[in-house]
């Protein structure tokens, strides 16, 4: 009888928990089907004849496709660029380890530590001066910087799990750098990859600072987007709402189908 | 003519001085064993030679290439590492091709030569499984049949038996070097374990702190260690070495000067164990280890020390001596081995 109480509470609580945690992301998908009316309503109102206005006139006033193909060329092109960069610093990080290994790694994830403002203004002399302010190239190779960091850690420490023994056995049986990354590394650390990728292709298409500060009209993202109709007119919050909706749908939905692998990523070599 | 030369070969690890110069020279077909107690580099030295490590001076010599720069997947050595270090995402089939696949053997090439190594090395029925499919003593065999396939210039093994349990370590032992004599392949194996060494090699080189001790053949080195150091790594029970200076006794009884200082050897099937009253030192039973085979009796003759000098007698007959008993100790003639304070071995007139 006690265990069963115990058992409903827990339940009830972990109810309440993701409602809490739900809350906003319900209250933004129920909003963007309603018309402005509805969305001030005092009390809000649950039910309601839902309309897709406010989609319709989002792609018109904002055209959110133009938007849209900016986040996934930026997004994809940087976990890309990233990848390509941060694989051949892991692999010499876990595989040829120097007395400052440690420490490179340190200061690498430091520079995360810095709040963004603080480079705001030297990076946005720099974007101005290199023509790069609004343009999709700019953006990316922010976007790639910035993660880069985490990219290296997380490769990493993915990369350090396979024993050099296998490595070196692929040296002696005639594997050059190439032929060991292709045919040992990559198989094996597959997992880790495609988290690492993953991880990107989400902090890319999330990122909102740099793209709001260094793009507008023309490479703006969909962070951009939404923030656009935060204030100018006032507050329209059915197409606040469905602007964000279709902001976040396509990663959530990704996310979804990625999940496993994203959490396999993040926990490797923790259960070990 | 010289397959393999090493000329002045070191290699330092910060300022340890890991490798101090090593000159050897090793024929075309040779099995050459390196010897020594952990931490001697041997390892290091192999790994050298494989280029897996970088050396820091002196020169590598194959087949009248110079090869001391070049990387390991151009010398053409192949390695079996004592984690067999097999591909885990590979068949056995695809672990024991891959070096053939990566220099774009022909696949019928590649297929018969493998079915062959599998042959030889009992793997036919497990071509199909991923190493963890496997026992310990199936994946020692797939890291031989993957060096095989290769028909490498040298073959080198680092410690490949000390993952294995003492039955199968014996049985592969007298496999690998069956597999030596059917394939004459020029072959460098490490160990630290001296049977290892004895029954396999064709020469041993003896290595402590970076350097050898000494090279030669596997008896040459029990019969004519060159060091105190040599004398008592080869051979079990060690070698019993006594101080001249504790046992003045001995000099007498093994026939050495009565001037000899240093100090005196004696193997342990070498001592002889009387009962009390005969023999020429006295002596009294510490402790005694019936093996079945062989017997091996410890006992101590005094001495200036401070617990006695204590001696091992082996021999291949039972004892009635039990602890305690007082016995009589004589030497084999012309068995014993000279070394000088310094632990040199110094020339004996039998």
């Amino acid at each position: 009888m006690h265990r069963h109480f115990a058992l409903a509470l827990r339940t009830i609580a972990a109810w309440l928990v993701a409602l809490l945690l739900m809350f906003p992301l319900t209250w933004l998908a129920l909003t963007a089907f309603k018309t402005e009316l509805q969305a001030i309503a005092v009390p809000p109102q649950l039910f309601f004849t839902p309309t897709l206005e406010n989609f319709a006139e989002v792609q018109v006033r904002s055209d959110y496709l133009l938007y849209a193909k900016n986040s996934v060329i930026t997004s994809v092109l940087s976990t890309v660029l990233g990848l390509l960069i941060a694989a051949p610093a892991a692999y010499s990080m876990a595989f040829f380890r120097t007395r400052r290994t440690r420490d490179i790694l340190m200061w690498m994830l430091s520079t995360k530590m810095m709040p963004a403002v603080g480079a705001l203004v030297p990076v946005y002399v720099l974007a101005q001066s290199a023509g790069m302010l609004d343009t999709l190239t700019g953006l990316t190779i922010l976007f790639t910087l910035s993660n880069l960091p985490i990219m290296v850690w997380m490769l990493y420490s993915g990369f350090k799990d396979i024993p050099s023994d296998i490595l070196e056995a692929a040296r002696m049986d005639g594997a050059g750098v190439w032929g060991e990354f292709v045919h040992v590394i990559r198989p094996l650390a597959l997992g880790t990859i495609a988290s690492t990728g993953l991880l990107c292709l989400v902090l890319s298409w999330n990122e909102a600072f740099w793209s709001l500060n260094l793009s507008s009209a023309k490479a703006g993202t969909l962070a951009t987007l939404i923030a656009s109709y935060s204030s100018p007119e006032g507050l329209f919050w059915a197409k606040l709402s469905a602007a964000s909706l279709l902001a976040i749908a396509p990663i959530v939905v990704f996310g979804w189908f990625s999940q496993k692998q994203l959490v396999q990523g993040l926990t490797f070599g923790a259960v070990k | 003519m010289a397959f393999l030369e090493l000329v002045g070969v070191a290699k330092n690890f910060g300022a340890v001085r890991a490798i101090k110069g090593i000159d050897l020279v090793i024929e075309k077909g040779e099995f050459v064993v390196f010897v020594g107690p952990s931490g001697c580099g041997k390892s290091t030295l192999l790994r050298l030679i494989a280029g897996l490590e970088n050396i820091d001076s002196g020169r590598l010599v194959l087949d009248g290439h110079d090869i001391t720069q070049l990387a390991s997947s151009k010398r053409d050595l192949a390695m079996v590492f004592q984690s067999y270090a097999l591909y885990p995402h590979m068949s056995v089939a695809d672990n024991m091709s891959f070096a053939l696949r990566l220099a774009n053997v022909d696949k019928g090439v590649i297929k018969e030569k493998v079915r062959r190594a599998a042959e030889i090395l009992n793997l036919t029925a497990y071509l199909d499984r991923t190493p963890k499919e496997l026992s310990g003593g199936q994946r020692q065999r797939v890291a031989i049949g993957r060096a095989i396939v290769r028909a490498p210039k040298v073959f080198l093994f680092d410690e490949p038996l000390s993952n294995l349990d003492a039955a199968l370590r014996g049985q592969t032992r007298l496999e690998i070097a069956k597999l030596h004599r059917e394939l004459g392949a020029t072959t460098i194996y490490v160990t630290h374990d001296q049977v290892e060494a004895m029954t396999m090699a064709d020469r041993v080189v003896v290595l402590r702190d970076g350097e050898i001790e000494q090279v030669g053949s596997p008896l040459d080195l029990y019969d004519h260690p060159a060091n105190r150091f040599v004398a008592q790594f080869i051979g079990t029970p060690q070698m019993n070495v006594i101080d001249t200076a504790e046992l003045p006794a001995l000099r007498d009884i093994v026939g050495a000067a009565a001037t000899t200082d240093g100090f005196i050897g004696v193997r342990p099937e070498h001592v002889l164990v009387r009962p009390g009253g005969s023999g020429r030192l006295p002596a009294q039973v510490d402790v005694v280890e019936a093996l079945g085979a062989d017997t091996l009796i410890y006992a101590n003759a005094g001495g200036a020390g401070r617990s006695g000098v204590t001696l091992v007698a082996k021999q291949n007959t039972r004892t009635a001596f039990r602890v305690g008993d007082t016995v009589g100790l004589d030497i084999a003639p012309a068995s014993f081995h000279l070394f000088d304070r310094q632990g040199h071995a110094l020339a004996v007139t039998h």
